[in-house]
């Protein structure tokens, strides 16, 4: 059994407007999404700004409530929890958000921060929390002389730090880690993504890892989803995706992170995507990509390609929503001799 | 490379606040070729934006000065020119990009407006000449439909469009030299390849000199010649791309080399992070502002600011270490051995 099994998720945030407040749109920010987290593995989230890959984080914490879909934590129906029952789940789900600087209360000590929800889950005695807290900030690398300071108080890297020690403190099995690196510098970036890592191995976490950065997410995560505009378009083991993409975002994408290293980069060949990513609030019909795609042809306007398996390597854990993935190379790319079946919608659409 | 168009010897920034003198810039040395794009690269607080707004005169003064050095624009001191010149100067000699285009737009005025007051003011342009010129300035820059774009509001274009106007805006008066401050940090990476074409683009169609300041080595690697590394307001080591990547000399360097996960990387390695924190500004050492988290530090290291040691053709480096010692070090560290011959 999976650790977390999502089905089906879908948000929709609506537009309200006028002065009566009533409903004239919605934002799909996330829109029927279906991943499962292994437990000790890390999935990455990866896609632009405004492709739900927040969202569906905090969805999944039902810190927001998700507008459809199942997900599963251990076997039990979060979304189906009672306010005890989600108490107990809140135990074992924890996240680190992106902004050190935003998400730690400046009126609070560090020991409160990092103490605070042993404290609300009735955990020991007020000197072990003392002592617990301790430890934690040692865990993280910050030292017990910072407890009774205040956030200003410390950089960035340390902020996050203390944003982990939090999340730790009730030693959760699942940790939504939404963007962990992005607001830090590069060497700091470096100490961050090392201590995640530990921690992993230490406490046999395991983490949805959120980001933007195509290459953090390569070295952090064991599988990857790519994200666009309120779908999955590709998932599969990190070292496959990367090496043998078959959705043209995921070409895209990978294409575009420039790599640091000049010989490499003089020889590459760039796929540059025209235009802007659509508004989630009015995506297009059929495959939302089929905008930008550079292979998009006629039934790409029809309806969203299902995600499925791409056949290649990796098996069924390789999974593609694209009629005309690249694996498809030879001859032309028609409907006719596509293999893919079971991407296309059913004759009646 | 091309004819010189700028040469910096000595600028120190530093900014006179309550809390004590911030050292943001310290003794920076560089130039810039026509056609030829520098990097500068450093963390938050390195002083690599300090050091491109002091070029156009641009820091708030109080509480900042341009306390040192020259900055020769041709034959022209940028330090020592009237207001008025410097006035010329901006737009015309020198324009700047900058890293937020919704913050540096102005909201209330339409795009082919805001561009088109650049023309009017360095150009004997009618005004319906210089909207013309707007128009088919962003057409040039990218930017679909631009007669009908340029009559619209900055909050009308998605953040990628907004930079382009921004770019339009800057090389509208054909300037020799211009400044990219964090042109794509913003923006996702899709449209950062975008962003970079159309910079590389209008570079070779002006034949301008780039400066281009950034955190982002896999972007430096991408487009730059040079490169400068700045840290805590010193630059720390400087060379030819190739040089920078293959042959680093500082501990610094290093370090940010080996912070980076790699794309192409097929093994799963662990990184090699630099240990510490960022320098406080106000109270940086005498010495090497890297002190503390340099795992080669010597006495000397604190208290005296290193000579400059030319290892290479243009290529230098600010460091205590003796260049054996210094090859010797590196060939140690796991992402060089490949490097190391």
């Amino acid at each position: 059994m999976s650790l977390l099994e999502v089905k089906g998720l879908k948000k929709h945030f609506p537009i309200k407007s006028g002065i009566l407040k009533r409903t004239t749109g919605q934002v799909y920010a996330v829109d029927g999404i279906s991943f499962s987290v292994e437990e000790g593995e890390t999935l990455g989230l990866v896609g632009e700004s405004g492709c739900g890959k927040s969202t569906t984080g905090r969805a999944v914490l039902r810190l927001i409530a998700p507008t459809a879909g199942t997900i599963t934590f251990e076997g039990v129906d979060v979304m189906a929890a009672s306010k005890a029952q989600m108490q107990t789940l809140r135990r074992h789900m924890q996240i680190i958000f992106q902004d050190p600087y935003a998400s730690l209360n400046p009126r609070m000590r560090v020991r409160n921060i990092v103490g605070e929800s042993l404290k609300i889950h009735n955990i020991g005695t007020e000197a072990e929390r003392k002592k617990r807290v301790f430890e934690l900030l040692e865990t993280v690398g910050l030292s017990i002389e910072h407890a009774e300071r205040y956030p200003h108080e410390f950089s960035g890297g340390q902020r996050q730090r203390i944003g982990i020690a939090r999340a730790l403190a009730l030693q959760p099995k699942l940790i939504i880690c939404d963007e962990p690196v992005s607001a830090l510098d590069v060497s700091i970036r470096a100490q961050v993504i090392n201590l995640l890592e530990d921690l992993q191995d230490e406490f046999d976490l395991t983490y949805v890892f959120i980001a933007h950065d195509l290459s953090v997410v390569k070295h952090t995560s064991d599988r990857v989803a790519v994200m666009y505009l309120g779908k999955i378009v590709e998932i599969s083991d990190s070292a496959v995706l990367y090496d043998q993409p078959q959705h043209p975002y995921t070409e895209a994408l990978l294409s575009a992170v420039p790599i640091p290293d000049p010989t490499t980069e003089r020889a590459r060949q760039r796929i540059i995507l025209e235009g802007d990513v659509p508004s989630p609030a009015n995506p297009p019909r059929g495959c939302v990509f089929h905008p930008r795609c550079p292979r998009a042809q006629e039934v790409c306007t029809t309806a969203m390609p299902a995600l499925v398996s791409t056949g290649g390597d990796a098996g069924e854990r390789h999974e593609v929503a694209c009629y005309f993935p690249a694996r498809f190379t030879g001859g032309v790319r028609s409907v006719a001799n596509q293999p893919f079946g079971d991407a296309f919608p059913p004759a009646s659409v | 490379m091309g004819e010189r168009l700028l040469t910096v010897e000595g600028l120190s920034t530093h900014f006179f606040t309550y809390a004590g003198v911030v050292k943001a810039v310290n003794g920076v040395s560089f130039t810039l070729d026509r056609k030829e794009t520098l990097g500068i690269v450093g963390e938050s607080g390195s002083g690599k934006t300090v050091a491109a707004l002091s070029l156009m005169r641009l820091i708030p003064d109080p509480p900042g000065k341009v306390v040192e050095g020259s900055l020769l624009l041709g034959d022209r001191d940028l330090r020592t020119i009237t207001d008025e010149e410097i006035r010329q100067v901006r737009g015309n000699d020198i324009a700047m990009i900058f890293q937020d285009p919704m913050t540096s737009l102005n909201p209330v005025l339409k795009i082919g407006n805001q561009i088109a007051e650049a023309i009017m003011l360095h150009q004997d342009k009618s005004k319906g000449e210089a909207w013309r010129m707007a128009a088919e300035l962003l057409d040039r820059v990218g930017i679909p439909d631009a007669a009908k774009r340029v009559n619209q509001y900055p909050f009308e274009f998605s953040g990628g469009m907004r930079q382009r106007a921004m770019i339009a805006m800057a090389i509208s008066c054909n300037p020799d030299i211009l400044i990219a401050d964090e042109p794509t940090t913003a923006l996702d990476v899709t449209i950062q390849a975008q962003i970079i074409d159309v910079i590389e683009e209008m570079q070779q169609a002006y034949e301008s000199g780039v400066i281009l300041i950034t955190h982002d080595l896999g972007v430096v690697a991408e487009i730059a010649d040079k490169v400068m590394v700045m840290y805590g307001g010193r630059t720390v080591e400087y060379g030819g791309i190739d040089e920078i990547f293959y042959n680093p000399h500082h501990p610094y360097t290093w370090g940010l080399l080996g912070s980076l996960p790699r794309l192409d990387q097929t093994e799963k390695t662990r990184l090699t992070p630099i240990k510490g924190q960022p320098p406080d500004l106000i109270a940086l050492p005498s010495g090497c502002p890297f002190v503390g988290r340099c795992s080669y530090e010597r006495p000397e290291c604190r208290d005296q600011w290193p000579q400059l040691e030319i290892v290479g053709p243009e290529h230098g480096v600010n460091c205590w270490i003796p260049e054996d010692e210094r090859r010797e070090a590196r060939a140690t560290l796991l992402h060089f051995q490949e490097y190391a011959t």
